[in-house]
């Protein structure tokens, strides 16, 4: 019974993302014959396979993209939309980055208590919507939008204090972080010198620890109850305005972490031109991945694989490499849709299937043999 | 003539629960046609097709002799046939005439023409209806002829109404009926779908019995009893609400001194209420709706903050704690909307079975969900509260609404409760499960619970309570002895119409008058 059930709830899973992909392919499609583009070279570029250059970037993307969507997950599992891990991030990227800069600790336990760093404020940036929601009542949607320009401000104003300014040169920086603290990657992919990001490791356990949590703790369940049925988790005793803080805490500290890989893996400094936006792909590959941790690393593949397939656009068949936003777009619009369609869907089977089974059941009285 | 209605062999069939299967009856023009059935039956879906909200797979639909095709509730709305719903959807900032006219604007306009026309329907009919009060100002009987003008006013001649009487006291029943009876003899057709079967005995001139999707017959309820009318709508003998002897020990298991929650006005939501429930008894609470139940409820279970007052479990004070606290304790809680408070619709049973109780073994070690322990015990709970399904898998939203109740009984009853409150336990659930979940609070009495039972059927409560009393604008009424108290007398001390202090027992009920404000002084007559 349960491994059919299974089964088909897996393949019910997988319906809504292949949709959503063959409704990107059709639309974007669409908009190249439109707009009189080359469509079957479009797609040969973006279909042909990477080279091991690009798999390494595509991997190192994800990695981030990954830590991103989970933080996001982590509020929906709630019923919270954390739209402020962008600000999250970035807050807490620079204040690892100033601190592991100084290189007060050695090796090691500098990367170790910056990471702590991180997570610390990241969890804080995110509790003060947290904390308004509880006590405020404010919509969780709007502080984090206002909290994310506060930070985009604050980060850049600090960052003028704090920057290791080179001569000659007009890039802003915090200072370098020491050699003995740089993650070094993995060699992973043949063919090619770049490195894969040591903390893609990281990634894999904060997914890991996700999971985990989510399900195997009584705090996954009352976490999980609440963002079902906050009425019932209440009534089941769950402590709701603790459970959004927690919540929004988590989510924080592990938004804190998404400028991780790129700070000791790849830029090993923050500055003004440190990746932006990750908060907002982290959204649209948790809704993706269906906050399910093996759908977002899929997701955020597909994420990081699109954006680096299309990079080659322009000058291949000379069509922007813009158009890769439209698929993204496109993605995230239909796959809502399916999945609330498959949903549905699913629903209706199961109530059929429950229908069926209890008909069959000997005992259960049948309508048929009724007498007036 | 030609039926105002005709429904000839309707067939739905519907991806869950229930179908109507091969429907026919007939609904004479000028009369009221009830039809009765259990929950889950199908009088809802069979209402739906005939308003035009969802559409049958086989069948005809006749109004007036003329085949209909129904695509949506405004065909039905041409058709003449409207529709009451049992929850009413009214805006309550607006008036009478806003709400009447909201959305069929084009017919008299939306003012004076409009304020003429209510006022005529309303004194045609004798709905009492005046077209400018506000109505948020107006109580549930009066809503209630409201939904029923808009209907009107949009020129419906046949009227569908869904368990009208659900919401009402006694005696604004009776009021409705008497309007129903007016409609009636102003040549308007009423369907009137009901399962409280002494109603519709006394009201309809034609009485289809609806079982298991399909009618099985259609009576006269001049020759026919309630009992007999009861049978066939569930095929087999029927259990009655009613206890054994007493079980009641004088030792206080819940015991409430003076709970006071302030509302948001000036009048307290819950005012200096006062009870004690011992150990094997049970405290049946009667009430019209929104007269501070469910505060009290929430109260009891940690979910709101007293103003004032004491709650004690047995000798522990409990007014501080919180809910998770509280139902550790041993309160087991029946919510009255299972939907909102009680069950994770998209979770499997499983996880259903341990919800309100996941930090208590087995469903829990350490910090730790036991998968494992939480599955057994919800194979045990299944199957020992014989809740229907094919597996501890599919999620709470594929059960009917009585396997979902005795699932929470179930529930409420396995992790050694002391004291039971329970709200509504029977809403909504068919007399099979209905019967089933009368014999669980019996057995928790026997048990030796204290059970606090909130409900609005007072057969139900008089027939398992130890003792009863009335909560009217959030006061407690003195006790009532449901060995000798009639629906009646409770109906009265509901609406506050017996202006003495309420909770005199009655020990003469025959000579109660049953008209609201009529009943005044009541207990004084009867003495």
């Amino acid at each position: 019974m349960k491994a059919t059930l299974d089964l088909r709830r897996v393949g019910l899973a997988l319906v809504a993302p292949v949709l959503a992909i063959l409704v990107a392919f059709v639309v974007t499609s669409t908009v190249l014959l439109l707009a009189g583009d080359p469509v079957v070279e479009v797609w040969t570029q973006l279909l042909t396979a990477p080279r091991p250059r690009l798999v390494v970037a595509i991997i190192n993307g994800a990695s981030v993209y990954y830590l991103s969507a989970i933080a996001v997950a982590i509020g929906f599992r709630m019923n919270l939309f954390n739209i402020g891990v962008d600000g999250q991030y970035r807050i807490a990227a620079f204040a690892a980055a100033v601190f592991a800069g100084q290189g007060w600790l050695p090796g090691p336990l500098n990367i170790i208590v910056s990471l702590l760093i991180a997570v610390v404020v990241g969890a804080a940036w995110a509790g003060i919507a947290g904390w308004l929601k509880v006590t405020r009542g404010v919509s969780e949607v709007i502080s984090t939008i206002m909290l994310n320009a506060i930070a985009t401000g604050l980060v850049s104003f600090l960052l003028f204090r704090v920057a290791d300014s080179t001569a000659g040169s007009n890039v802003t920086n915090t200072k370098t972080i020491p050699t003995s603290s740089q993650v070094p990657g993995f060699a992973l992919v043949p063919g090619t010198p770049n490195k894969v990001y040591g903390f893609v490791l990281l990634a894999a356990l904060v997914g890991i620890a996700y999971w985990v949590i989510l399900n195997k703790t009584r705090f996954g369940y009352d976490l999980r109850a609440t963002g079902r049925s906050e009425t019932a988790a209440v009534a089941s005793g769950v402590n709701v305005k603790r459970m959004v803080l927690t919540a929004m805490l988590l989510s924080g500290a592990a938004a804190g972490l998404v400028g991780m890989p790129l700070l000791f893996g790849q830029d090993y400094s923050y500055g003004t031109t440190f990746q932006p936006g990750l908060g907002f792909a982290g959204i649209a590959i948790a809704l993706l991945g269906r906050n399910h941790p093996v759908g977002i690393a899929f997701g955020a593949l597909l994420w990081s694989y699109l954006e680096q397939q299309s990079n080659g656009l322009q000058i291949t068949v000379g069509v922007s490499s813009e158009l890769v936003f439209i698929i993204q777009g496109v993605i995230v619009l239909a796959v809502v849709i399916a999945y609330e369609v498959v949903r549905r869907a699913g629903l209706r089977m199961e109530q059929r299937k429950v229908a069926r089974q209890l008909s069959d059941q000997p005992g259960s009285p049948t309508p048929e043999g009724v007498t007036v | 003539m030609a039926p105002a209605v005709e429904l000839q062999g309707i067939t739905k069939r519907f991806p869950g629960v229930v179908a109507n299967r091969d429907v026919t009856f007939s609904v004479q023009r000028g009369t009221v046609h009830a039809i009765v059935g259990e929950n889950g039956a199908g009088k809802s879906t069979l209402m739906k097709i005939l308003y035009g909200v969802i559409r049958a797979d086989e069948g005809t639909v006749k109004v007036d002799g003329q085949p209909l095709a129904l695509h949506s509730p405004s065909d039905a709305i041409d058709a003449g046939i409207g529709m009451v719903f049992q929850h009413f959807m009214l805006a309550d900032n607006l008036t009478v005439l806003e709400n009447v006219v909201l959305g069929a604007e084009k017919r008299h306009g939306i003012a004076d023409r409009a304020r003429a026309e209510i006022e005529r329907i309303s004194a045609d009919y004798g709905l009492n209806v005046h077209a400018d009060d506000l109505v948020a100002d107006l109580g549930v009987g009066i809503r209630q002829r409201v939904e029923i003008l808009k209907v009107l006013y949009r020129g419906a001649k046949i009227l569908i109404l869904d368990e009208p009487t659900a919401v009402l006291v006694p005696q604004e029943v009776d009021e409705l009926f008497d309007n129903l009876r007016e409609l009636k003899s102003e040549g308007l057709t009423v369907i009137f779908i009901s399962h409280k079967l002494d109603e519709v005995l006394s009201v309809a001139d034609s009485i289809t019995v609806i079982r298991r999707g399909t009618t099985v017959a259609t009576v006269d309820p001049k020759s026919v009893t309630s009992r007999q009318l009861a049978e066939l709508m569930v095929g087999s003998e029927l259990p009655s609400a009613s206890t054994d002897a007493s079980t009641v020990t004088d030792r206080p298991l819940l015991a409430i001194t003076g709970l006071t929650l302030a509302g948001a006005g000036v009048r307290d939501v819950l005012h200096d209420i006062t009870l004690t429930i011992h150990a094997g008894e049970v405290l049946g609470v009667a009430g019209v709706e929104g007269n501070g139940q469910a505060e009290l409820v929430e109260a009891i279970m940690g979910m709101r903050e007293p103003t004032a007052g004491r709650i004690l479990l047995a000798d522990q004070d409990i007014s501080d704690w919180h809910t998770r606290e509280i139902r550790e304790a041993g309160v087991g809680y029946i919510p009255e909307d299972r939907h909102r408070h009680a069950l994770l619709l998209d979770a499997p049973l499983w996880e259903n079975t341990m919800l309100g109780h996941q930090t208590e073994s087995p469903n829990v070690k350490g910090i730790w969900v036991d998968a494992a322990g939480a599955k057994a015990g919800a194979e045990r709970i299944l199957a020992e509260y014989d809740v229907r399904t094919p597996s501890i898998y599919v999620t709470a939203n594929s059960l009917s609404g009585g396997n979902q109740q005795k699932l929470i009984i179930g529930r409420e009853m396995s992790y050694t409760p002391r004291v039971l409150v329970a709200a509504h336990p029977t809403r909504g659930v068919d007399v099979g499960a209905q019967a089933a979940i009368w014999d669980h609070i019996r057995r928790a009495r026997r048990e030796g619970l204290a059970v606090l039972l909130i409900s609005a059927d007072l057969d139900e409560l008089i027939g398992l309570s130890d003792t009863i009393r009335v909560i009217l604008r959030g006061q407690l009424s003195d006790e009532f002895d449901p060995d000798v108290v009639t629906a009646q007398d409770l109906g009265a001390a509901m609406t506050g119409a017996d202006q003495r202090e309420p909770g005199t027992v009655a020990d003469d009920p025959g000579t109660r008058h049953t008209k609201a404000g009529h009943g005044t002084q009541g207990e004084e007559e009867g003495q």
